[in-house]
Protein backbone atom coordinates (compact mmCIF):
# COMPACT_ATOMS: atom_id res chain seq x y z
CA UNK A 1 0.00 0.00 0.00
CA UNK A 2 1.21 3.92 -0.49
CA UNK A 3 2.74 5.02 1.83
CA UNK A 4 -0.28 8.03 1.78
CA UNK A 5 -3.41 6.27 1.27
CA UNK A 6 -6.25 8.27 0.49
CA UNK A 7 -8.79 6.68 2.07
CA UNK A 8 -8.47 5.08 5.87
CA UNK A 9 -11.39 3.55 7.65
CA UNK A 10 -10.40 1.38 10.63
CA UNK A 11 -13.27 -0.60 13.23
CA UNK A 12 -16.37 1.49 11.76
CA UNK A 13 -19.29 0.59 12.99
CA UNK A 14 -22.44 1.86 12.34
CA UNK A 15 -26.07 1.35 13.69
CA UNK A 16 -29.54 2.47 13.26
CA UNK A 17 -31.79 1.19 16.16
CA UNK A 18 -31.57 -2.57 15.82
CA UNK A 19 -30.57 -2.85 12.59
CA UNK A 20 -26.37 -3.50 12.72
CA UNK A 21 -25.76 -1.41 9.15
CA UNK A 22 -22.07 -1.95 9.39
CA UNK A 23 -20.01 -4.40 11.75
CA UNK A 24 -16.81 -3.15 11.72
CA UNK A 25 -15.37 -2.49 8.36
CA UNK A 26 -11.60 -2.03 7.76
CA UNK A 27 -10.44 -0.39 4.46
CA UNK A 28 -7.20 1.19 2.80
CA UNK A 29 -7.74 2.64 -0.67
CA UNK A 30 -4.39 3.93 -2.36
CA UNK A 31 -4.84 7.25 -4.35
CA UNK A 32 -5.32 6.80 -7.72
CA UNK A 33 -7.47 3.60 -7.16
CA UNK A 34 -10.57 2.54 -8.76
CA UNK A 35 -12.32 0.57 -6.46
CA UNK A 36 -15.57 -1.01 -6.49
CA UNK A 37 -17.31 -1.89 -3.52
CA UNK A 38 -20.04 -4.76 -4.33
CA UNK A 39 -23.16 -6.66 -2.45
CA UNK A 40 -26.23 -7.63 -2.64
CA UNK A 41 -28.88 -5.06 -1.26
CA UNK A 42 -28.76 -4.02 2.79
CA UNK A 43 -24.81 -5.08 2.96
CA UNK A 44 -24.02 -2.16 4.10
CA UNK A 45 -22.12 -0.24 1.24
CA UNK A 46 -24.63 3.04 1.21
CA UNK A 47 -23.95 3.42 4.96
CA UNK A 48 -20.02 2.72 4.30
CA UNK A 49 -19.41 5.89 1.81
CA UNK A 50 -22.15 7.70 3.97
CA UNK A 51 -19.34 7.69 6.45
CA UNK A 52 -16.94 8.00 4.69
CA UNK A 53 -17.96 11.50 3.31
CA UNK A 54 -19.17 12.75 6.81
CA UNK A 55 -22.86 12.00 6.57
CA UNK A 56 -23.42 9.87 8.90
CA UNK A 57 -21.04 9.61 12.47
CA UNK A 58 -19.58 6.22 13.13
CA UNK A 59 -21.16 4.45 16.15
CA UNK A 60 -16.95 3.34 16.27
CA UNK A 61 -14.13 3.74 14.35
CA UNK A 62 -12.53 5.97 12.77
CA UNK A 63 -12.38 7.38 8.88
CA UNK A 64 -9.50 9.72 7.25
CA UNK A 65 -9.64 10.95 3.80
CA UNK A 66 -6.36 12.75 2.60
CA UNK A 67 -5.18 12.15 5.75
CA UNK A 68 -7.94 14.55 7.26
CA UNK A 69 -12.06 14.34 8.54
CA UNK A 70 -14.52 13.54 6.24
CA UNK A 71 -15.48 17.20 6.69
CA UNK A 72 -12.06 18.99 6.38
CA UNK A 73 -11.93 17.18 2.89
CA UNK A 74 -14.99 17.77 1.84
CA UNK A 75 -14.64 21.48 2.79
CA UNK A 76 -11.59 21.51 0.80
CA UNK A 77 -13.09 20.74 -2.49
CA UNK A 78 -11.52 17.02 -2.16
CA UNK A 79 -14.59 15.20 -2.77
CA UNK A 80 -17.15 14.87 -5.34
CA UNK A 81 -19.97 12.50 -5.42
CA UNK A 82 -23.09 11.29 -6.46
CA UNK A 83 -25.34 9.61 -3.68
CA UNK A 84 -27.54 6.90 -4.29
CA UNK A 85 -31.03 9.12 -4.01
CA UNK A 86 -31.68 12.49 -4.44
CA UNK A 87 -33.45 14.27 -7.55
CA UNK A 88 -32.36 17.78 -8.85
CA UNK A 89 -32.97 20.82 -7.88
CA UNK A 90 -35.83 22.11 -10.01
CA UNK A 91 -36.61 25.84 -11.39
CA UNK A 92 -32.99 26.15 -13.09
CA UNK A 93 -31.85 24.65 -16.47
CA UNK A 94 -29.25 22.08 -16.69
CA UNK A 95 -26.53 24.39 -17.75
CA UNK A 96 -27.00 26.67 -14.52
CA UNK A 97 -27.19 23.66 -11.86
CA UNK A 98 -24.16 22.25 -12.88
CA UNK A 99 -22.21 25.70 -13.40
CA UNK A 100 -23.96 26.13 -10.02
CA UNK A 101 -21.74 23.14 -8.40
CA UNK A 102 -19.18 23.98 -10.34
CA UNK A 103 -18.66 27.92 -9.00
CA UNK A 104 -18.54 25.87 -5.35
CA UNK A 105 -15.29 24.06 -6.18
CA UNK A 106 -12.05 25.35 -6.40
CA UNK A 107 -10.63 23.67 -9.67
CA UNK A 108 -13.70 22.52 -11.38
CA UNK A 109 -13.86 21.22 -14.82
CA UNK A 110 -15.34 23.46 -17.88
CA UNK A 111 -19.31 23.00 -17.70
CA UNK A 112 -19.51 23.21 -21.68
CA UNK A 113 -17.16 20.19 -21.56
CA UNK A 114 -18.55 17.96 -19.24
CA UNK A 115 -21.99 18.70 -20.46
CA UNK A 116 -20.72 17.41 -23.75
CA UNK A 117 -18.62 14.54 -21.85
CA UNK A 118 -22.06 13.22 -19.84
CA UNK A 119 -24.07 13.55 -23.23
CA UNK A 120 -26.26 16.11 -21.79
CA UNK A 121 -25.28 19.22 -23.94
CA UNK A 122 -28.26 18.44 -25.82
CA UNK A 123 -30.10 19.16 -22.45
CA UNK A 124 -28.66 22.00 -21.51
CA UNK A 125 -31.17 24.48 -21.49
CA UNK A 126 -34.09 22.64 -20.48
CA UNK A 127 -35.36 22.93 -16.82
CA UNK A 128 -34.07 20.11 -14.68
CA UNK A 129 -37.75 18.99 -13.34
CA UNK A 130 -38.84 18.04 -17.27
CA UNK A 131 -36.21 15.49 -17.54
CA UNK A 132 -36.32 11.62 -17.72
CA UNK A 133 -34.56 9.44 -15.48
CA UNK A 134 -32.02 8.46 -17.51
CA UNK A 135 -31.11 12.41 -18.38
CA UNK A 136 -31.23 12.99 -14.50
CA UNK A 137 -29.01 10.30 -13.63
CA UNK A 138 -26.40 11.39 -16.13
CA UNK A 139 -27.19 15.51 -15.00
CA UNK A 140 -26.34 13.96 -11.68
CA UNK A 141 -23.40 12.24 -12.69
CA UNK A 142 -22.00 16.11 -14.42
CA UNK A 143 -22.13 17.60 -11.33
CA UNK A 144 -20.32 14.69 -9.61
CA UNK A 145 -17.80 14.89 -11.97
CA UNK A 146 -17.41 18.85 -12.58
CA UNK A 147 -16.42 19.56 -9.21
CA UNK A 148 -13.11 17.84 -10.81
CA UNK A 149 -12.44 16.40 -7.07
CA UNK A 150 -9.50 14.16 -5.96
CA UNK A 151 -11.85 11.42 -4.50
CA UNK A 152 -15.02 10.43 -6.87
CA UNK A 153 -17.39 8.53 -5.14
CA UNK A 154 -20.52 6.95 -6.96
CA UNK A 155 -23.43 5.05 -4.74
CA UNK A 156 -25.29 2.99 -7.14
CA UNK A 157 -24.99 5.48 -10.04
CA UNK A 158 -26.70 3.20 -12.52
CA UNK A 159 -28.99 1.52 -10.09
CA UNK A 160 -32.35 3.49 -11.46
CA UNK A 161 -31.23 2.74 -15.03
CA UNK A 162 -32.13 0.29 -17.52
CA UNK A 163 -29.57 -1.46 -19.14
CA UNK A 164 -28.56 0.22 -22.44
CA UNK A 165 -28.87 3.34 -20.23
CA UNK A 166 -26.50 1.22 -17.71
CA UNK A 167 -24.36 0.71 -20.60
CA UNK A 168 -24.32 4.23 -21.70
CA UNK A 169 -23.24 5.77 -18.28
CA UNK A 170 -20.01 3.38 -18.11
CA UNK A 171 -18.57 4.14 -21.75
CA UNK A 172 -19.09 7.62 -20.38
CA UNK A 173 -17.11 7.47 -16.84
CA UNK A 174 -14.72 5.27 -18.86
CA UNK A 175 -14.33 8.51 -21.49
CA UNK A 176 -14.06 11.20 -18.33
CA UNK A 177 -12.52 9.93 -15.28
CA UNK A 178 -8.98 11.22 -15.95
CA UNK A 179 -6.36 9.42 -14.68
CA UNK A 180 -5.13 9.90 -11.37
CA UNK A 181 -8.27 10.15 -9.56
CA UNK A 182 -9.65 7.70 -6.83
CA UNK A 183 -12.94 6.59 -8.02
CA UNK A 184 -14.69 4.36 -5.50
CA UNK A 185 -18.24 3.22 -6.54
CA UNK A 186 -21.43 0.70 -4.91
CA UNK A 187 -22.88 -1.57 -7.21
CA UNK A 188 -24.94 -4.83 -6.68
CA UNK A 189 -23.40 -5.68 -10.22
CA UNK A 190 -20.50 -7.94 -10.52
CA UNK A 191 -20.21 -7.29 -14.44
CA UNK A 192 -19.79 -3.53 -13.19
CA UNK A 193 -17.50 -4.12 -10.82
CA UNK A 194 -15.22 -6.69 -13.21
CA UNK A 195 -15.64 -4.40 -15.88
CA UNK A 196 -14.72 -1.04 -14.36
CA UNK A 197 -12.55 -1.21 -11.19
CA UNK A 198 -9.11 -2.39 -9.80
CA UNK A 199 -10.39 -3.82 -6.89
CA UNK A 200 -13.45 -5.14 -5.65
CA UNK A 201 -14.30 -5.05 -2.18
CA UNK A 202 -17.30 -7.31 -1.25
CA UNK A 203 -19.72 -6.25 1.40
CA UNK A 204 -22.36 -8.40 2.74
CA UNK A 205 -24.24 -8.42 6.40
CA UNK A 206 -22.18 -5.61 7.30
CA UNK A 207 -18.51 -6.50 6.75
CA UNK A 208 -16.39 -7.24 4.15
CA UNK A 209 -16.18 -10.42 2.90
CA UNK A 210 -13.87 -10.43 0.26
CA UNK A 211 -11.30 -7.88 -0.95
CA UNK A 212 -8.69 -8.14 -3.82
CA UNK A 213 -7.87 -7.65 -7.82
CA UNK A 214 -11.11 -7.54 -9.80
CA UNK A 215 -9.87 -10.63 -12.08
CA UNK A 216 -9.23 -12.35 -8.55
CA UNK A 217 -12.43 -11.70 -7.06
CA UNK A 218 -14.47 -12.49 -9.69
CA UNK A 219 -12.15 -15.91 -9.68
CA UNK A 220 -13.49 -16.46 -6.62
CA UNK A 221 -16.81 -15.80 -6.80
CA UNK A 222 -17.30 -15.60 -10.84
CA UNK A 223 -18.25 -19.54 -11.55
CA UNK A 224 -19.68 -19.98 -14.65
CA UNK A 225 -22.09 -22.25 -16.46
CA UNK A 226 -22.29 -23.82 -19.39
CA UNK A 227 -25.65 -24.41 -20.86
CA UNK A 228 -25.67 -26.87 -24.19
CA UNK A 229 -28.30 -29.10 -26.03
CA UNK A 230 -27.02 -32.80 -25.48
CA UNK A 231 -29.03 -35.81 -26.64
CA UNK A 232 -27.74 -39.35 -24.24
CA UNK A 233 -25.05 -37.99 -22.64
CA UNK A 234 -24.14 -39.80 -19.13
CA UNK A 235 -24.25 -37.24 -16.21
CA UNK A 236 -21.54 -39.20 -14.91
CA UNK A 237 -19.15 -38.90 -17.73
CA UNK A 238 -19.62 -35.43 -17.79
CA UNK A 239 -19.23 -34.35 -14.19
CA UNK A 240 -15.54 -36.12 -14.92
CA UNK A 241 -14.51 -33.43 -17.10
CA UNK A 242 -11.90 -31.52 -16.03
CA UNK A 243 -13.58 -27.74 -14.25
CA UNK A 244 -17.12 -28.91 -14.01
CA UNK A 245 -18.30 -28.87 -10.78
CA UNK A 246 -22.00 -30.33 -10.78
CA UNK A 247 -24.20 -31.28 -13.40
CA UNK A 248 -27.79 -30.82 -13.85
CA UNK A 249 -30.11 -32.30 -16.87
CA UNK A 250 -33.15 -31.11 -18.06
CA UNK A 251 -34.32 -33.31 -21.22
CA UNK A 252 -32.05 -32.78 -23.81
CA UNK A 253 -30.38 -29.77 -21.88
CA UNK A 254 -27.87 -29.87 -19.75
CA UNK A 255 -26.17 -27.43 -17.47
CA UNK A 256 -22.57 -27.52 -16.19
CA UNK A 257 -21.69 -25.61 -13.09
CA UNK A 258 -17.63 -24.83 -14.23
CA UNK A 259 -14.94 -23.92 -12.07
CA UNK A 260 -12.66 -23.57 -15.05
CA UNK A 261 -15.03 -22.98 -18.13
CA UNK A 262 -12.73 -22.51 -20.47
CA UNK A 263 -11.27 -26.29 -19.52
CA UNK A 264 -14.52 -27.85 -19.47
CA UNK A 265 -15.52 -26.05 -22.82
CA UNK A 266 -12.58 -28.05 -24.47
CA UNK A 267 -13.05 -31.11 -22.78
CA UNK A 268 -17.08 -31.44 -23.81
CA UNK A 269 -16.42 -30.19 -27.71
CA UNK A 270 -13.85 -32.74 -27.84
CA UNK A 271 -15.82 -35.45 -26.05
CA UNK A 272 -19.47 -34.68 -27.78
CA UNK A 273 -18.99 -33.51 -31.32
CA UNK A 274 -23.11 -33.38 -30.95
CA UNK A 275 -23.19 -30.93 -28.65
CA UNK A 276 -24.65 -27.70 -29.96
CA UNK A 277 -26.60 -24.45 -28.56
CA UNK A 278 -23.86 -23.35 -26.08
CA UNK A 279 -23.60 -20.47 -23.69
CA UNK A 280 -21.52 -19.80 -21.36
CA UNK A 281 -22.75 -17.65 -18.52
CA UNK A 282 -21.52 -16.21 -15.22
CA UNK A 283 -22.75 -16.59 -11.95
CA UNK A 284 -25.10 -14.03 -10.28
CA UNK A 285 -23.82 -12.47 -7.22
CA UNK A 286 -26.47 -14.48 -5.41
CA UNK A 287 -24.08 -17.44 -5.92
CA UNK A 288 -21.30 -15.42 -4.94
CA UNK A 289 -22.49 -14.33 -1.96
CA UNK A 290 -22.85 -18.21 -1.03
CA UNK A 291 -19.67 -19.01 -2.19
CA UNK A 292 -17.94 -16.24 -0.09
CA UNK A 293 -19.86 -17.03 2.85
CA UNK A 294 -20.29 -20.53 2.84
CA UNK A 295 -23.81 -20.46 4.20
CA UNK A 296 -23.91 -24.09 5.36
CA UNK A 297 -27.51 -24.43 4.29
CA UNK A 298 -27.06 -22.90 0.97
CA UNK A 299 -24.19 -25.00 0.65
CA UNK A 300 -25.74 -28.16 1.50
CA UNK A 301 -28.43 -27.77 -1.26
CA UNK A 302 -25.87 -27.01 -4.09
CA UNK A 303 -23.91 -30.37 -2.88
CA UNK A 304 -26.82 -32.38 -3.56
CA UNK A 305 -28.05 -30.56 -6.32
CA UNK A 306 -25.13 -31.87 -7.74
CA UNK A 307 -25.37 -35.42 -6.45
CA UNK A 308 -28.72 -36.13 -8.04
CA UNK B 1 -14.63 29.06 -4.57
CA UNK B 2 -17.15 31.56 -4.46
CA UNK B 3 -20.48 31.09 -3.35
CA UNK B 4 -21.69 34.03 -5.52
CA UNK B 5 -23.22 32.09 -8.31
CA UNK B 6 -24.93 29.91 -6.29
CA UNK B 7 -26.91 32.52 -4.09
CA UNK B 8 -27.52 34.37 -7.61
CA UNK B 9 -29.12 31.05 -8.68
CA UNK B 10 -30.97 30.96 -5.92
CA UNK B 11 -32.68 33.82 -6.35
CA UNK B 12 -32.89 33.12 -10.35
CA UNK B 13 -34.90 30.11 -8.54
CA UNK B 14 -37.38 32.21 -6.74
CA UNK B 15 -38.16 34.43 -9.79
CA UNK B 16 -39.05 31.01 -11.57
CA UNK B 17 -41.60 30.25 -9.19
CA UNK B 18 -44.64 31.52 -10.66
CA UNK B 19 -46.57 30.48 -7.78
CA UNK B 20 -44.79 32.24 -5.27
CA UNK B 21 -45.38 35.42 -7.49
CA UNK B 22 -48.94 34.91 -7.01
CA UNK B 23 -49.22 33.91 -3.11
CA UNK B 24 -46.83 36.09 -2.18
CA UNK B 25 -47.17 39.40 -4.21
CA UNK B 26 -50.45 39.14 -6.37
CA UNK B 27 -52.91 38.74 -3.63
CA UNK B 28 -51.20 41.25 -1.52
CA UNK B 29 -51.17 43.93 -4.61
CA UNK B 30 -55.04 42.69 -5.67
CA UNK B 31 -56.43 43.37 -2.13
CA UNK B 32 -54.91 46.30 -1.71
CA UNK B 33 -56.76 48.22 -4.73
CA UNK B 34 -60.04 46.42 -3.53
CA UNK B 35 -60.26 47.85 0.09
CA UNK B 36 -57.65 50.91 0.14
CA UNK B 37 -59.47 51.25 -3.32
CA UNK B 38 -62.93 51.83 -1.88
CA UNK B 39 -61.89 53.75 1.15
CA UNK B 40 -59.29 56.24 -0.79
CA UNK B 41 -60.20 59.46 1.32
CA UNK B 42 -60.64 57.43 4.77
CA UNK B 43 -58.41 56.92 7.63
CA UNK B 44 -57.39 54.57 9.69
CA UNK B 45 -55.52 54.12 13.21
CA UNK B 46 -54.33 57.81 13.29
CA UNK B 47 -53.46 57.62 8.79
CA UNK B 48 -54.49 57.79 6.01
CA UNK B 49 -56.52 54.44 5.31
CA UNK B 50 -54.13 53.67 2.07
CA UNK B 51 -51.23 54.46 4.11
CA UNK B 52 -51.84 51.28 6.78
CA UNK B 53 -53.32 49.62 4.21
CA UNK B 54 -50.36 49.14 1.95
CA UNK B 55 -48.04 48.99 4.87
CA UNK B 56 -50.56 45.84 5.79
CA UNK B 57 -50.44 44.19 2.40
CA UNK B 58 -46.91 44.82 2.26
CA UNK B 59 -46.08 42.98 5.54
CA UNK B 60 -48.30 40.29 4.57
CA UNK B 61 -46.36 39.76 1.28
CA UNK B 62 -42.87 40.61 2.59
CA UNK B 63 -43.90 37.93 5.37
CA UNK B 64 -44.65 35.44 3.06
CA UNK B 65 -41.43 35.77 1.04
CA UNK B 66 -39.13 35.53 4.03
CA UNK B 67 -40.84 32.63 5.00
CA UNK B 68 -40.64 31.14 1.84
CA UNK B 69 -37.16 31.43 1.75
CA UNK B 70 -36.42 29.19 4.58
CA UNK B 71 -39.22 27.06 4.03
CA UNK B 72 -37.99 25.83 0.76
CA UNK B 73 -35.45 23.78 2.88
CA UNK B 74 -38.17 21.04 3.85
CA UNK B 75 -38.86 20.58 -0.49
CA UNK B 76 -34.55 20.35 -0.73
CA UNK B 77 -34.40 17.82 2.32
CA UNK B 78 -36.98 15.85 0.95
CA UNK B 79 -35.38 15.42 -2.37
CA UNK B 80 -31.98 14.76 -0.97
CA UNK B 81 -30.26 18.02 -2.24
CA UNK B 82 -29.47 19.05 1.13
CA UNK B 83 -27.31 15.99 1.29
CA UNK B 84 -26.20 16.56 -2.08
CA UNK B 85 -24.92 20.23 -0.85
CA UNK B 86 -23.45 18.28 2.20
CA UNK B 87 -20.92 17.08 0.18
CA UNK B 88 -20.06 20.04 -1.91
CA UNK B 89 -17.53 22.77 -0.02
CA UNK B 90 -20.70 24.76 0.63
CA UNK B 91 -20.77 25.38 4.26
CA UNK B 92 -23.89 25.86 5.91
CA UNK B 93 -23.99 28.74 6.70
CA UNK B 94 -23.64 29.87 3.02
CA UNK B 95 -26.36 27.61 2.26
CA UNK B 96 -28.34 29.48 4.81
CA UNK B 97 -27.21 32.72 3.68
CA UNK B 98 -28.42 32.25 0.34
CA UNK B 99 -32.05 31.19 1.29
CA UNK B 100 -31.96 34.51 3.17
CA UNK B 101 -31.14 36.77 0.76
CA UNK B 102 -33.70 34.95 -1.64
CA UNK B 103 -36.38 35.55 0.74
CA UNK B 104 -34.85 39.37 1.47
CA UNK B 105 -35.13 39.78 -2.54
CA UNK B 106 -38.59 38.89 -2.80
CA UNK B 107 -39.58 40.82 0.17
CA UNK B 108 -38.16 43.93 -1.45
CA UNK B 109 -40.06 43.15 -4.27
CA UNK B 110 -42.62 42.40 -2.70
CA UNK B 111 -42.65 46.06 -0.95
CA UNK B 112 -41.74 47.81 -3.81
CA UNK B 113 -44.91 47.08 -5.58
CA UNK B 114 -46.90 48.02 -2.70
CA UNK B 115 -45.15 51.07 -2.34
CA UNK B 116 -45.50 51.56 -5.95
CA UNK B 117 -49.37 50.66 -6.00
CA UNK B 118 -49.58 53.17 -2.37
CA UNK B 119 -48.53 56.10 -4.92
CA UNK B 120 -51.16 55.64 -7.28
CA UNK B 121 -53.87 55.39 -4.80
CA UNK B 122 -52.62 59.15 -3.20
CA UNK B 123 -50.24 57.24 -0.30
CA UNK B 124 -47.57 60.78 0.11
CA UNK B 125 -44.21 60.55 2.49
CA UNK B 126 -41.40 62.67 3.05
CA UNK B 127 -38.40 60.65 1.20
CA UNK B 128 -37.09 60.28 4.58
CA UNK B 129 -40.37 58.44 5.75
CA UNK B 130 -40.32 56.52 2.81
CA UNK B 131 -36.71 55.28 4.10
CA UNK B 132 -37.34 55.17 7.56
CA UNK B 133 -40.62 52.49 7.04
CA UNK B 134 -38.66 50.69 4.84
CA UNK B 135 -35.81 50.13 6.86
CA UNK B 136 -37.75 49.76 9.84
CA UNK B 137 -39.92 46.67 7.69
CA UNK B 138 -36.95 45.11 6.49
CA UNK B 139 -35.95 44.90 10.39
CA UNK B 140 -39.16 44.11 11.67
CA UNK B 141 -39.13 41.00 8.67
CA UNK B 142 -36.34 39.20 10.60
CA UNK B 143 -38.04 36.99 12.88
CA UNK B 144 -40.20 36.16 10.37
CA UNK B 145 -36.36 34.49 8.23
CA UNK B 146 -36.05 32.67 11.39
CA UNK B 147 -39.17 31.40 11.76
CA UNK B 148 -39.20 30.22 8.07
CA UNK B 149 -35.84 28.30 8.50
CA UNK B 150 -36.92 26.56 11.26
CA UNK B 151 -40.37 25.36 9.28
CA UNK B 152 -37.92 24.07 6.98
CA UNK B 153 -36.31 21.88 8.78
CA UNK B 154 -39.88 21.12 10.98
CA UNK B 155 -42.13 20.33 8.77
CA UNK B 156 -41.91 17.87 5.48
CA UNK B 157 -42.59 19.47 1.99
CA UNK B 158 -46.11 18.15 1.66
CA UNK B 159 -47.47 20.18 5.10
CA UNK B 160 -45.32 22.78 4.37
CA UNK B 161 -47.68 24.82 1.84
CA UNK B 162 -50.95 24.68 4.06
CA UNK B 163 -48.66 25.29 7.36
CA UNK B 164 -46.93 28.40 5.35
CA UNK B 165 -50.00 29.83 4.23
CA UNK B 166 -52.03 29.53 7.85
CA UNK B 167 -49.04 30.66 9.77
CA UNK B 168 -48.41 33.94 7.74
CA UNK B 169 -52.53 34.65 7.53
CA UNK B 170 -52.45 33.91 11.84
CA UNK B 171 -49.33 36.97 11.78
CA UNK B 172 -51.14 39.01 9.38
CA UNK B 173 -54.15 38.92 11.31
CA UNK B 174 -53.02 39.63 14.58
CA UNK B 175 -50.72 41.77 13.52
CA UNK B 176 -53.56 44.16 12.30
CA UNK B 177 -52.48 43.96 8.31
CA UNK B 178 -56.05 43.99 7.57
CA UNK B 179 -56.64 46.11 9.95
CA UNK B 180 -56.62 46.47 13.81
CA UNK B 181 -57.93 43.52 15.43
CA UNK B 182 -58.36 46.29 18.56
CA UNK B 183 -57.34 49.50 19.77
CA UNK B 184 -57.25 48.81 23.41
CA UNK B 185 -57.87 45.61 25.83
CA UNK B 186 -56.72 42.11 26.15
CA UNK B 187 -56.74 41.64 22.22
CA UNK B 188 -54.27 44.89 21.71
CA UNK B 189 -52.07 43.72 24.37
CA UNK B 190 -51.67 40.52 22.59
CA UNK B 191 -50.95 42.27 19.47
CA UNK B 192 -48.66 44.06 20.61
CA UNK B 193 -46.31 41.31 21.45
CA UNK B 194 -46.38 39.62 17.90
CA UNK B 195 -44.04 40.63 15.96
CA UNK B 196 -45.69 40.82 13.05
CA UNK B 197 -47.97 43.79 14.80
CA UNK B 198 -44.49 45.86 14.71
CA UNK B 199 -44.04 45.05 11.16
CA UNK B 200 -47.24 47.04 9.99
CA UNK B 201 -46.67 49.86 12.50
CA UNK B 202 -43.68 51.44 10.42
CA UNK B 203 -46.43 52.49 8.79
CA UNK B 204 -46.99 55.11 11.64
CA UNK B 205 -43.56 57.32 10.80
CA UNK B 206 -45.28 60.20 9.60
CA UNK B 207 -46.59 60.52 13.40
CA UNK B 208 -43.05 61.29 14.63
CA UNK B 209 -39.81 59.93 16.08
CA UNK B 210 -39.95 56.25 17.36
CA UNK B 211 -42.75 54.45 15.78
CA UNK B 212 -41.85 51.90 17.87
CA UNK B 213 -40.58 52.34 21.02
CA UNK B 214 -38.53 50.30 23.30
CA UNK B 215 -41.35 47.96 23.23
CA UNK B 216 -40.79 47.12 19.72
CA UNK B 217 -37.60 46.55 19.49
CA UNK B 218 -37.68 44.45 22.86
CA UNK B 219 -40.24 42.02 21.05
CA UNK B 220 -38.50 41.66 17.80
CA UNK B 221 -35.26 40.92 19.54
CA UNK B 222 -37.22 38.24 21.88
CA UNK B 223 -39.13 36.50 18.97
CA UNK B 224 -35.98 36.64 17.14
CA UNK B 225 -33.93 34.75 19.98
CA UNK B 226 -36.09 32.39 21.19
CA UNK B 227 -37.01 31.67 17.54
CA UNK B 228 -32.76 31.41 16.69
CA UNK B 229 -32.32 28.95 19.51
CA UNK B 230 -35.35 26.40 18.31
CA UNK B 231 -33.80 26.58 14.91
CA UNK B 232 -30.56 25.50 16.31
CA UNK B 233 -31.71 22.91 18.20
CA UNK B 234 -33.97 21.59 15.27
CA UNK B 235 -31.37 22.05 12.73
CA UNK B 236 -29.17 19.70 14.69
CA UNK B 237 -31.42 17.23 15.59
CA UNK B 238 -32.17 17.20 11.94
CA UNK B 239 -28.93 16.71 10.82
CA UNK B 240 -27.77 13.98 13.08
CA UNK B 241 -30.30 11.99 12.37
CA UNK B 242 -29.26 11.79 8.45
Amino acid sequence: MAPNPAIVLSGLAKSYGAVEAVRGVDLTIAHGETVAILGPNGAGKTTTIDMMLGLARPDSGTVSVFGRTPAQAVASGAIGGMLQTGTLLRDLSVRELVTMVASLYPNPLGVDEVLGVTATAEIADRRTHKLSGGQTQRVRFAMALVSNPDLLVLDEPTAALDVSSRRDFWAIMRRSAAGGKTVVFATHYLEEADAYADRIVFMTRGKIVADGPATEIKARVGHRSIRATLVDADPEELRALRGVLSVDRRGESIVLRCQESDQALRDLLLRYPAVRDIEVTGAGLEDAFIELTGDPAEEDDQRSEGAA
Amino acid sequence: MTTVPYTRLEVLRTFRNVRFFLFSIAFPLLLFYIVAGTNRHARLAGIPFPLYYMAGMASWGAMASVMAGGARISLERSVGWTRQMRITPLSTFAYFRAKVLSGYVMAAVSLALLFAAGLTLGVRLSVGHWFEMTGLMLVGLVPFVVLGILLGHLLNSESMGPALGGIVAIFALIGGAWGPIARSGTLHSIAKAIPSYWLVQAAHVSLGAGVWGARGWIVLAAWTLVLLRLTVRVYRRDTARI
